[in-house]
């Protein structure tokens, strides 16, 4: 059973990694290359099962776009997965803060990218 | 392709982005131009760096971006003042990881020796570097995750009784208000092993005083077959802060399990309803059924590839492209003019092709304009070499850029990279004096090299200028003249002088040194401008510096030349390689040698060639006194004089190699297409002159004559 | 070609046949890409007489090769009447100037016999083999030992160069 999933991140590797990976697993992946990029693929697309973010991006990072997705869009109860190579806990409580669901480190392996996914959408 | 190899290809494009814009934030921090958005670009190359690198297992590369990421990340939080000493160091890094990732690229067989850098990366952020310098550390393998985060189903029967994991889980608004769902992971326990779940809505309030966003019910959860409590606690991961959470271990004879009945007792059926208090549904086989979101999720296309500002196109499609338009320009030409020859009344006619032909222009211009690139890839591999070489030579140098958004052909552009890399090395290394020198001279210590790129007349022209001590012409003359390029009497003005360097085996060096020299001479460096169709020259102030100039066409596919008749054909001669024409008068022409011939122009006597007689061109006039002189500059013998029947006049044509059909031919460098739809040869002035060089004699007597002996 | 194991003596394949010199020659239809008459050719300097030099092919600069004069038998003096054969081989296109074109033949590999080797050698190196049908014998040339044979240009007109 396909999700349509959103995925936000600047660069173009990862990017390309997320789509084989989710596309791989029968996923609709929609992408966006920064927050801002991000919040007007949401306004396009609706609401979305889960969207995957980044946080380090050019023009609104990936905190700043969970704020804005948990403020109050259509996405607002929309699962949020943070996606990053840091796993120092500030970096996640500042995540979970912002409204992040959860957090997948890189890097990931394909499975650990779909079992955290099923462990914040049905 | 592999779709993981691809992808690799397209981190390493990534990577040579990333490095150049790395590179770009440096250098603006360096010259305290940087505002935080440029320190966090320069921190976010090298985290994208390091992330994809992982995702490829380049350990060295991950082991070394990630100090480098330290380093920068301090900078970026404003614990580390980014000093101009700090900066250096941060540079050295950047080559580094270029460096990294260029190892990475060929396999990783190449070592790249970082200790250094990395040391002193290791300074500035007070980390170990031998703990820095772990290929894997830490924080990537195993931290926040085990490797598996969930064993799905992996039920192992045997081994010692597994506890029974009571889990009394109470969410808190938070939980719900970040979209983590209690259902799900009551599910995820439910992988781990059989679970019995109780719901306890105790603190469920009358409807009246229900809040929707509050958390009001709590879940007990029996869990069996779970042999470790960590895969419990993970399960909750997310969660934790957000709820609160108890897991109790209840210990479990060897005996026989009693068998799990799983219900949810109590549990309102309210599962439509989207408020999050509603939604948690135990069941045994869990219903697959999505939240509110999926159907306005379904709605909007399936796939959204939106809002693309650039494409990417492959090369080849768009060479087909200017092919075609290049046919198309050639096709109205010939329309043009066949119509004109035909139709004597065409008045409408010709209106209407000189529009197509505008058209066309326009057409043609846009075209090529899909191939050019500002030279800004080029010039960014610039400060690197000019660290290297001032490092190489004792030297400070500042490097200077201007114009790096002129744009060029990318054929050009691909070709640019070595002779400018040997102009850069050659103004450090002989043009900039050392910082003592510089000091005795009442100069900054610090050097200056400036790099410049514009437009101008249709041509790009990219100067090379430093502030050095200038081209010291006696002494230029006197190597000249110890080589036999120049006779000792020659009357050269200071222009010529300065321009013997480009003279094939020059240098001006005392002793070779291995940055400017490497066998290689500026001779090189003219040769490949003048495959380009460019020109380079060099001017030159005593004490006060000099300065390269380099003109090229903005595109290979074109070409603009001159168009010459020699008997029953037509050929096209470079404009660039054209100094001047002429109708010389019989008396300018001597014979000389066996049947050599030579033609005074004001003075100076350069060699005169027929083109017909040298390409035997069948009916061609031998009558040189009658022809039209075409003064042409070869890099090889400088001067020489073709004789041609006549001009047909000045052109911009479409180049058509055909080299791939038959073959190098000396002295043709390609073919072109007339109005007429026939095939005309353009001329290789180097080649010709090459080729004639076996009928007239020694090159010193040449360039004797050809310089003005 | 007539070495390759894997052609049976059963397989069949289509020659276009043509005139030069009197004689009638065969290429595998597979490496001809077209069939256009004379033009005027463009001279090249310094290569040998048989490359009769360019033409314009709808943007494409062809180079043309007298096959009478290639195969040692003297130049053709070329008319409207005669055809170019653009011949495709490999990486490389080139136009072979030759009479007239025949027919179009099917010819199976026992019906194809080996040369004799008594032929001149410089028509030795592009001759596939001879095949004789209803009477008549035909030269089957191979397209891509005779394009090859331009490839190292350098050394080819070095003999004949000023």
């Amino acid at each position: 059973m396909g999700k349509t999933i959103l995925t936000v991140d600047d660069s173009r590797t990862m990017r390309d990694m997320l789509r084989l990976a989710l596309s791989g697993a029968g996923h609709t992946v929609i992408q966006a290359d920064d927050g801002v990029h991000g919040v007007e693929v949401l306004e396009k697309a609706g609401v979305v099962d889960v969207i995957i973010t980044d946080i380090n991006m050019p023009r609104m990072d990936g905190y700043g776009f969970i704020e804005h997705v948990r403020r109050g869009s259509a996405n607002k109860m929309t699962p949020i997965l943070v996606l990053t190579t840091e796993s120092e806990p500030a970096k996640k409580m500042r995540a979970r803060d912002a409204g992040a669901t959860g957090w997948i480190v890189k890097p990931f392996d394909p499975e650990k990218l779909l079992a955290a996914i099923r462990r914040v959408s049905p | 392709m592999d779709p993981m190899e691809a992808i690799k290809q397209t981190y390493f494009q990534e990577c040579d982005e990333l490095l150049l814009a790395m590179e770009e934030g440096l250098i603006a921090m360096e010259s305290g131009e940087a505002d935080s958005e440029t320190i966090n670009a320069v921190f976010r190359a090298v985290h994208s760096i390091k992330g994809g690198g992982g995702a490829f297992g380049f350990e060295i590369l991950v082991g070394f971006s990630h100090v480098f990421e330290t380093a920068m990340d301090l900078v970026r939080s404003g614990k580390l003042d980014p000093t101009p000493d700090v900066v250096k160091v941060l540079l050295r890094a950047g080559d580094k990881l270029s460096d990294h990732v260029t190892a990475a690229r060929n396999g990783g067989s190449d070592a790249v020796d970082d200790a250094e850098v990395k040391a002193e990366l290791a300074k500035l952020t007070g980390e170990d570097p031998e703990d820095a310098g772990a290929p894997a550390p830490a924080d990537f393998e195993g931290l926040a995750f085990a490797p598996v985060m969930i064993d799905i189903g992996d039920e192992e029967p045997a081994a010692p009784p597994c506890p029974i994991w009571h889990v009394r889980f109470a969410p808190h608004a938070g939980l719900y208000a970040k979209a983590n769902e209690p259902y799900l992971l009551i599910r995820e326990l439910g992988m781990l092993g059989p679970i019995e779940v109780t719901a306890d809505l105790s603190k469920l309030p009358d409807l009246s005083a229900l809040e929707p966003d509050q958390a009001y019910f709590a879940w007990n959860v029996a869990l069996k077959d779970c042999p470790d409590r960590t895969k419990v606690e993970e399960v909750f991961e997310f969660v934790s802060g957000d709820c609160d959470l108890e897991i109790t271990e209840e210990k479990v004879e060897a005996a026989a399990p009693a068998a799990f009945a799983i219900s949810a007792p109590g549990l309102p059926s309210l599962d439509d309803d989207d408020e999050p208090a509603a939604a948690p549904v135990a069941e045994a086989q869990p219903e697959e059924k999505k939240a509110a979101a999926p159907a306005a999720a379904q709605a909007a296309p399936t796939t959204v590839d939106l809002i693309k500002q650039t494409i990417r196109v492959d090369l080849d499609k768009v060479d087909r492209l200017v092919n075609l338009v290049g046919e198309l320009v050639i096709t109205q030409a010939m329309l043009s003019q066949r119509i004109l020859d035909s139709v004597q009344q065409g008045q409408t006619v010709s209106a209407g092709l000189g529009e197509l032909e505008h058209l066309l222009r326009e057409l043609q211009e846009a075209v090529m304009a899909i191939r050019t690139q500002p030279v800004k890839s080029v010039f960014q591999r610039m400060p690197r070499l000019v660290r290297e070489t001032a490092a190489q030579t004792g030297k400070e140098v500042r490097l200077e850029i201007e114009g790096e958004t002129t744009e060029v052909d990318k054929t050009v552009i691909e070709r640019l990279g070595e002779p400018l890399t040997h102009m850069i090395r050659n103004a450090v290394d002989h043009g900039l004096e050392t910082p003592a020198e510089r000091v005795a001279a009442g100069k900054p210590a610090e050097g200056t090299v400036k790099l410049s790129a514009e437009h101008r007349g249709g041509r790009i022209i990219i100067e090379v200028a430093d502030d050095g001590r200038g081209i010291n012409r006696s002494k230029v003359r006197e190597k000249a003249i110890e080589r036999g390029l120049i006779s000792p009497n020659a009357n050269l003005s200071d222009e010529e002088i300065d321009n013997l360097i480009f003279l094939p085996g020059f240098s001006t060096a005392a002793t070779v040194s291995n940055i400017s020299g490497r066998g290689v001479g500026l001779d090189v460096v003219r040769r490949n401008i003048m495959d380009l169709g460019g020109r380079i020259t060099i001017g030159s102030a005593n004490g006060k510096g000099s300065k390269f100039s380099l003109t090229l066409p903005l595109t290979l596919a074109v070409l603009d030349g001159m168009i010459v008749a020699v008997g029953e054909q037509t050929f096209v001669l470079p404009l660039s390689h054209i100094i001047e024409s002429l109708l010389p008068k019989s008396a300018d022409v001597k014979a000389f040698g066996s049947n050599g011939m030579l033609l005074n122009v004001r003075g100076v006597y350069v060699p005169l060639v027929s083109v017909g007689r040298l390409l035997r061109v069948p009916g061609a006039k031998y009558d040189l006194a009658n022809s039209v002189v075409i003064l042409v500059e070869s890099e090889g013998v400088g001067r020489m004089a073709l004789a041609v029947d006549a001009i047909v006049g000045q052109r911009q044509v479409v180049i058509k190699s055909f080299e791939s059909n038959i073959g190098h031919i000396d002295g043709i460098a390609a073919a072109t297409i007339l109005g007429d739809g026939r095939v005309a040869l353009i001329l290789d002035i180097d080649g010709l002159v090459a080729g004639c060089r076996e009928g007239t004699g020694g090159r010193p007597t040449e360039y004797q004559q050809a310089l003005g002996a | 070609m007539s070495s390759n194991e894997n052609d049976t003596a059963q397989e069949r394949r289509q020659y276009i046949t043509f005139l030069a010199t009197g004689q009638e020659f065969a290429a595998d239809i597979m490496t001809i890409r077209e069939i256009r008459g004379w033009t005027d050719t463009t001279a090249l300097p310094h290569v040998p007489d048989y490359v009769r030099g360019v033409i314009n092919l709808r943007g494409m600069v062809l180079p043309v090769i007298d096959l009478k004069a290639r195969l040692g038998l003297g130049m053709t003096e070329a008319t409207v009447k005669h055809v170019i054969i653009v011949v495709n081989s490999g990486d490389r296109t080139i136009g072979l100037l030759v009479d007239a074109v025949s027919d179009i033949l099917t010819v199976s590999r026992q019906e194809i016999q080996s040369v004799p080797d008594v032929m001149r050698e410089t028509q030795n190196d592009y001759v596939e083999g001879i095949a004789v049908l209803d009477g008549r014998m035909i030269t089957l040339l191979s397209m891509t030992k005779l394009t090859s044979s331009f490839s190292g240009a350098d050394d080819m007109f070095v003999e004949n160069a000023a």
